[in-house]
């Protein structure tokens, strides 16, 4: 223990000197309950200026300015007073008030109890999968041998509250939506967990923990042996990252809400917290999937040098997470929506076949594990290969006939 | 542990009842998942940890859409409820000799089945020597999971796909 820096022992430190001021019965739920506030409070943060940065990003990438006028309340019983605006930081707190203080509708034909039941269970299930996810080090809040299974099952109810949600409504609308919402969320499971897989396939185990240990090299102390780095590790991110953007319901895969076809889809007949309690679904779901790229493909939290390992290692998680976050914004601002026989189709006939290509990749790599000098050069070029040339192949056939758009400005 | 195994059974057993009792069928498939993930709760319970994840992946993820999708496409009339009740008397004894006999076959093999474990502690496996077990002791009988599997999913295909040919879509 006293070789791991301060730093690094800090938090944990911070929670056992907590626990032990408590009297025996105490503390094993101290213990738990600790962790459960302290992922609460960092995501639900996380959560609130991750909305901001959205908005703000997506302000910059439109050309304009974004939210920048919430400031904080003027006390005026103060003798002073904050002129700052603070560049529009304050603008979730804003938004929570409002969205608390609003009028919840229910619709009269609506089943109350499945209309209530539906938020709940999406925000609960949403939260469960950071349970498994290695933050830090010494941060992991369950240690399971199996928390692979573990996190694709917590995300599996979430399916079903849509559903919940767009049937409870009685509303045609929010019913086709939960349907295409489904369709979409079973379609793009396959391609996600089959992603997963090779990771699995090499390491050997299901534990995250171990996963992220199994990334903790270095060549020359320079270049970091994440999987993202291999062939088939490269390719699993982008299938990973293209399956999490539809898993997550964000555009250019957000359907289930296009405002402009189907209202807001199984949202709808949702107003004030309610409709919060989805919002914020989302982005948990964004968050722990992004969470679970970074441990997955990301070397999780080792540094990516070796000289860089003073830095504690949940700040290299946090920053590796925001990174993502980032990304999944740039490409929300970027690329256009896609139609619902295009979005099944990549999924079935283009991401599904790759992924599974990419399992048998993944084989070929562990069986040449072994293989040194020149013949190393071959392992190379045969694994990208055989993800590079079918990328391209089917990449063609899926966009013959799909030449790019011209635009004509009326004369 | 005695208590924990109680509430458990009882929320399983409750929710499969009333899920038979309600008239509402989307109700009743929502009661049956949710009996379905107290099944997984006792595979906790028992420390079945892999086995109680992958219950809850398959039947609350995925049996449970097949559930809903099948109860939502297969309904024509726009009635909530509908009336559960037999339409003859013979076919209300063919259900209750079934419904019997069912019991009566499980129960005997419940019954008679030896448990050599029983006397030692519950062994501690993980998932890794599950994975093996799997693959080399019973790697012919997953292989033929897996081939059922796959022939029931092409043949969902072929029934999905053999009605009128759509129109090809419009080409942007």
């Amino acid at each position: 223990m006293s070789a791991v820096p301060f730093l690094e022992r800090a938090p944990i430190e911070l929670r056992d000197w907590f626990v032990q001021l408590l009297p025996g019965p105490l503390q094993w739920l101290t213990h738990h309950l600790i962790t459960v506030v302290a992922i609460l409070a960092v995501f639900g943060l996380f959560f609130a200026f991750t909305t901001v940065a959205e908005r703000k990003l997506l302000g910059r990438l439109q050309n304009r300015l974004g939210p920048n006028r919430a400031g904080v309340p003027k006390f005026s019983i103060l003798p002073w007073h904050l002129r700052h605006k603070l560049w529009g930081l304050t603008q979730p707190f804003a938004d929570a008030v409002k969205a608390l203080t609003k009028e919840d509708i229910v619709p009269t034909a609506a089943d109350k109890v499945l209309h209530f039941l539906a938020p709940v269970i999406i925000v609960g299930f949403s939260l469960m999968g950071f349970a498994v996810l290695p933050f830090g080090r010494l941060l992991i809040p369950v240690e399971l041998d199996a928390a692979l299974l573990y996190f694709f099952a917590a995300g599996a109810a979430t399916e079903l509250a849509i559903f919940m949600a767009g049937w409870s409504s009685h509303n045609k609308y929010s019913l086709l939506a939960a349907m295409r919402a489904l369709a979409q969320l079973i379609s793009y499971e396959l391609p996600l967990i089959l992603s997963v897989v090779p990771i699995i396939l090499v390491t050997g185990t299901l534990s995250t923990s171990a996963i992220v240990h199994a990334q903790g090299f270095w060549t020359f102390g320079l270049l970091p042996h994440w999987f993202v780095f291999t062939p088939w590790g490269a390719a699993g991110f982008v299938i990973f990252l293209v399956a999490a953007l539809a898993e997550s319901n964000r555009s250019p895969f957000d359907l289930p809400e296009a405002e402009s076809e189907l209202i807001a889809g199984h949202l709808t007949e949702y107003s004030g917290f309610k409709y919060a309690l989805f919002f914020m679904a989302e982005y948990f779901g964004l968050t722990a999937l992004s969470g679970l790229g970074v441990t997955l493909f990301l070397g999780g939290w080792q540094a990516p040098c070796a000289f860089l390992e003073f830095i504690p290692s949940y700040l290299w998680f946090m920053g590796k997470l925001v990174g993502m976050i980032m990304f999944f914004i740039w490409v929300r601002g970027t690329l256009l929506r896609l139609r619902i026989d295009q979005l099944t189709r990549l999924s079935w006939k283009f991401l599904v076949p790759l992924a599974l290509l990419n399992l048998g990749n993944a084989a070929f790599w562990v069986l040449s594990a072994h293989w040194a000098g020149p013949l190393q050069l071959v392992r190379w070029a045969v694994s990208l290969a055989v993800i590079v040339i079918p990328f391209v192949v089917m990449g063609r056939s899926i966009t013959t006939g799909y030449g790019p758009r011209s635009y004509r400005y009326a004369p | 542990m005695t208590l924990a195994l109680i509430l458990i059974a009882v929320l399983m057993l409750g929710s499969a009842a009333t899920a038979m009792l309600l008239r509402n069928l989307i109700h009743s498939a929502l009661l049956l998942i949710l009996s379905w993930a107290g099944v997984a709760a006792f595979y906790l319970w028992a420390g079945a940890e892999f086995v109680a994840f992958a219950q809850v992946l398959v039947y609350v993820g995925a049996i449970s859409m097949v559930v809903l999708f099948a109860v939502l496409l297969t309904r024509q009339n726009r009635i909530v409820d509908v009336l559960i009740e037999p339409a003859t008397k013979a076919r209300a004894l063919a259900g209750l000799f079934v419904g019997a006999g069912m019991a009566a076959l499980l129960s005997v093999a419940v019954c008679y089945t030896k448990f050599p474990a029983l006397a030692d502690a519950a062994p501690q496996t993980s998932v890794k020597e599950i994975g093996l077990v799997l693959m080399r002791q019973h790697g012919g009988a997953l292989l033929i999971v897996g081939v059922i599997l796959t022939v029931a999913l092409l043949g969902a295909t072929i029934l999905a796909a053999t009605e009128a040919k759509r129109q090809p879509e419009d080409k942007p």
